[in-house]
């Protein structure tokens, strides 16, 4: 357990505790209940039902109330303490005011028992509404909501991944007039947000015809100068003199592209890969802007409107929420280390 | 990977045929061609369009039915009584979005650079489990907007978690998103919540790059940690804080997504920010007006080129030192 207590290292004795270390694990404990807190709470609130999310103050596990048969009604279980003392579990009939009438669910026809609802307690169980995860994709257009995503997603990362290699690998290993000029132009607009050519955006993909489709969304996205940028950096990197025994080999300079530099850039082809995804499947204001037909919302407009719409449902929204986070889980759990370097190695995001 | 070789293998064909009709110059230009084409159309002709959008009225969209204004928007947005008071302007919305902005600005970064850059410190010690620590300050970074928007959404509703958190704590309830001084409040706590990890990184990439000798020498010496702090290590990570007050300054300035789905610019107008008056003025209101929207985005793009301008300075004053 000596990890445990390792501290700042830099002391020389080595031993007992100094303030900063209590005031580390505090911030490090903290920090994770806050930071995954949320997330996991979205989580577990996703399991239940529209009742048991009502609920103040509300239960950390998704728990119902247990409900018996009878006659072809569902009357939910209670647990009772009747006036003799004794403990029962009785269904509930109805209930007027602060009266219940409870009657044995095992003697149904028997007289009901008129019972204060002070005495009784409702028996619950631990049951994970899975419901909210299956009915959207029936009621609701989720299923397309997600296609849409997925396909907005894969195209524009294949595209952005091609045509930002090729601007690349033409930047960083040719040497031609304009050259500075285009990678001026290129760095200039590395910080042009999205926000600020809205409007004339809308007009140039409307004019277009790409208006209400998933090109629409995908196309403006695709040609980012942060990849080109990346990719060159990197491809400076790869020797000249390896493209130059290729062309003696006689390789077009396509094969030397294709064979011989996307390979060896393929770390940097990751990195963007990665974020090229995640830039895309959260991406919202441009494709609210674009789609307007139902039936072509992304997974994040459609979440939207329906919080919007359905604000009472916050069961569906939930499960549709987290179904929303699992790619980004995904991405995190496995290529996390990945991430963090290629960010605090070159500030992309 | 056989499709991808057959594609390459097929589209070699046709392109040996253009080298050796055109060279390598032809070559330059084929590679560069795709990805400049469409950044011309979708950034390029937008960034220069967005003027003439600026200087024309009505409600079209198509430019040649746009009659030109002069400076009529401009003018609009700037006339103001008093520009500290929203409510003397014309355009009293737009005032209103751009003081939002200022004071989400402020705090968003403020807050967001401390509890970075205190973050940083922490994971820079020598703890266990580092890696695991990064991740999880890093996570939320990578949530959509929407996601984001909609978990502190269920948290802060009435019923929500962080009521029963204030209940337990014998507090009364907090009406967070009906509030308007806790929806402007959850606002930024939530914008930091979601980007704080991404700035931790690069300050803890600064942090290591800091010589260890340099405070084994203080050590020696017994120099005080905190004058340890102050004259080693802020000196030494002022480049990397300096990028990071730029670069969170720039996101600040647009914030959006996490906040429409917040809050909605709601309760009244206490979250409406430059980005959703430029997003309503264009295309949801009713009464839309595109080129308003466009001169209050060259506005907005103002601040953020001074911006660009002072990050590309930074970098590069750091890059030769």
């Amino acid at each position: 357990m000596r990890w445990l207590v390792a501290r700042r290292g830099r002391t020389g004795d080595g031993r007992g505790w100094h303030w900063t270390d209590i005031a580390t694990w505090i911030w490090l404990i903290g920090g994770t209940i806050l930071m995954f807190g949320p997330a996991i709470w979205l989580v577990l609130s996703s399991f239940k039902t529209p009742a048991g999310l009502a609920e103040f103050p509300p239960t950390l596990l998704p728990y119902t109330q247990q409900v018996v048969d009878m006659n072809g009604d569902e009357k939910p279980l209670f647990s009772v303490t009747l006036p003799d003392g004794s403990v029962r579990t009785m269904a509930e009939l109805r209930r007027v005011g602060i009266v219940a009438q409870m009657v044995d669910p095992d003697a149904p026809d028997a007289e009901p028992v008129r019972v204060n609802i002070d005495e009784r307690t409702p028996i619950r169980e631990l049951r994970f509404a899975t419901e909210n995860y299956t009915e959207p994709f029936v009621h609701f257009d989720f299923l397309l909501f997600l296609r849409n995503s997925v396909f907005v997603t894969v195209m524009a990362t294949i595209i952005t991944l091609l045509t930002n290699s090729m601007a690349a690998f033409a930047l960083s290993k040719y040497d031609f007039r304009g050259r500075n000029a285009v990678m001026l132009l290129i760095i200039a607009t590395l910080m042009v947000p999205l926000s600020v050519i809205l409007v004339p955006l809308y007009s140039v993909v409307s004019a277009t015809g790409l208006m209400n489709t998933l090109w629409g969304v995908i196309l403006p996205t695709v040609a980012t100068p942060t990849g080109v940028f990346l990719l060159r950096q990197y491809m400076l990197t790869i020797p000249d003199e390896l493209l130059d025994a290729a062309r003696m080999d006689h390789a077009s300079e396509w094969q030397i592209y294709w064979r011989i530099v996307l390979p060896l850039a393929a770390p940097a082809l990751a990195v963007l890969a990665i974020f090229s995804v995640v830039w895309r499947w959260n991406d919202f204001l441009w494709p609210l802007v674009v789609l307007s037909r139902k039936e072509l919302y992304t997974l994040q407009i459609g979440l939207n409107t329906y919080a919007g719409e359905l604000n009472v449902q916050w069961h569906y929204i939930l499960a549709m929420t987290v179904v929303a986070m699992i790619p980004v889980v995904l991405v995190f759990v496995f290529l996390q280390r990945f991430i963090t370097a290629g960010i605090a190695g070159t500030g992309l995001k | 990977m056989a499709p991808l070789r057959w594609f390459a293998r097929i589209v070699d064909i046709p392109l040996r045929a253009w080298q050796r009709m055109t060279g390598q110059g032809g070559m330059i230009a084929l590679f560069l061609l795709p990805n400049m084409a469409i950044f011309s159309v979708f950034v390029l002709i937008p960034l220069g369009m967005n003027a003439l959008y600026s200087t024309t009225g009505g409600v079209e969209f198509f430019l040649a039915d746009r009659p030109y204004i002069g400076t009529a928007h401009y003018q609009r947005l700037m006339d103001c009584g008093n520009y500290l008071e929203p409510r003397s302007c014309r355009d009293d919305m737009f005032w209103i979005a751009v003081w939002n902005t200022a004071r989400f600005v402020v705090l968003q970064v403020g807050l967001m650079t401390l509890a970075a850059m205190i973050t940083a410190l922490i994971l820079n010690r020598a703890i266990p489990g580092k890696a695991f620590w990064r991740a999880v300050f890093f996570f939320p970074v990578l949530l959509s907007p929407v996601v984001v928007g909609l978990i502190w959404k269920w948290i802060l509703q009435r019923q929500g978690l962080a009521n029963l958190g204030m209940v337990e704590l014998g507090l009364e309830p907090v009406n967070w998103l009906i509030d308007r001084f806790w929806a402007f409040a959850a606002a930024v706590g939530v914008s930091v919540w979601a980007h704080m990890g991404f700035y931790t990184l690069i300050l803890l990439a600064g942090l290591q790059a800091i010589p260890r000798d340099l405070y084994e020498a203080a050590e020696m010496d017994g120099t005080p940690p905190f004058r340890v702090f102050y004259r080693i290590t802020l000196p030494l990570l002022m480049p990397n804080l300096l990028v990071v007050l730029v670069l969170s300054l720039i996101r600040a300035v647009q914030i959006f997504d996490e906040a429409y789905v917040l809050t909605g610019g709601g309760p009244g107008t206490s979250t409406m920010f430059m980005t959703q008056y430029i997003y309503e003025q264009g295309f949801a209101n009713l009464l839309r007006n595109p080129g308003l929207a466009a001169a209050a985005s060259i506005l907005m793009a103002l601040v953020l080129v001074v911006l660009t301008l002072m990050q590309l300075w930074l970098s590069r004053r750091a890059g030769r030192s």
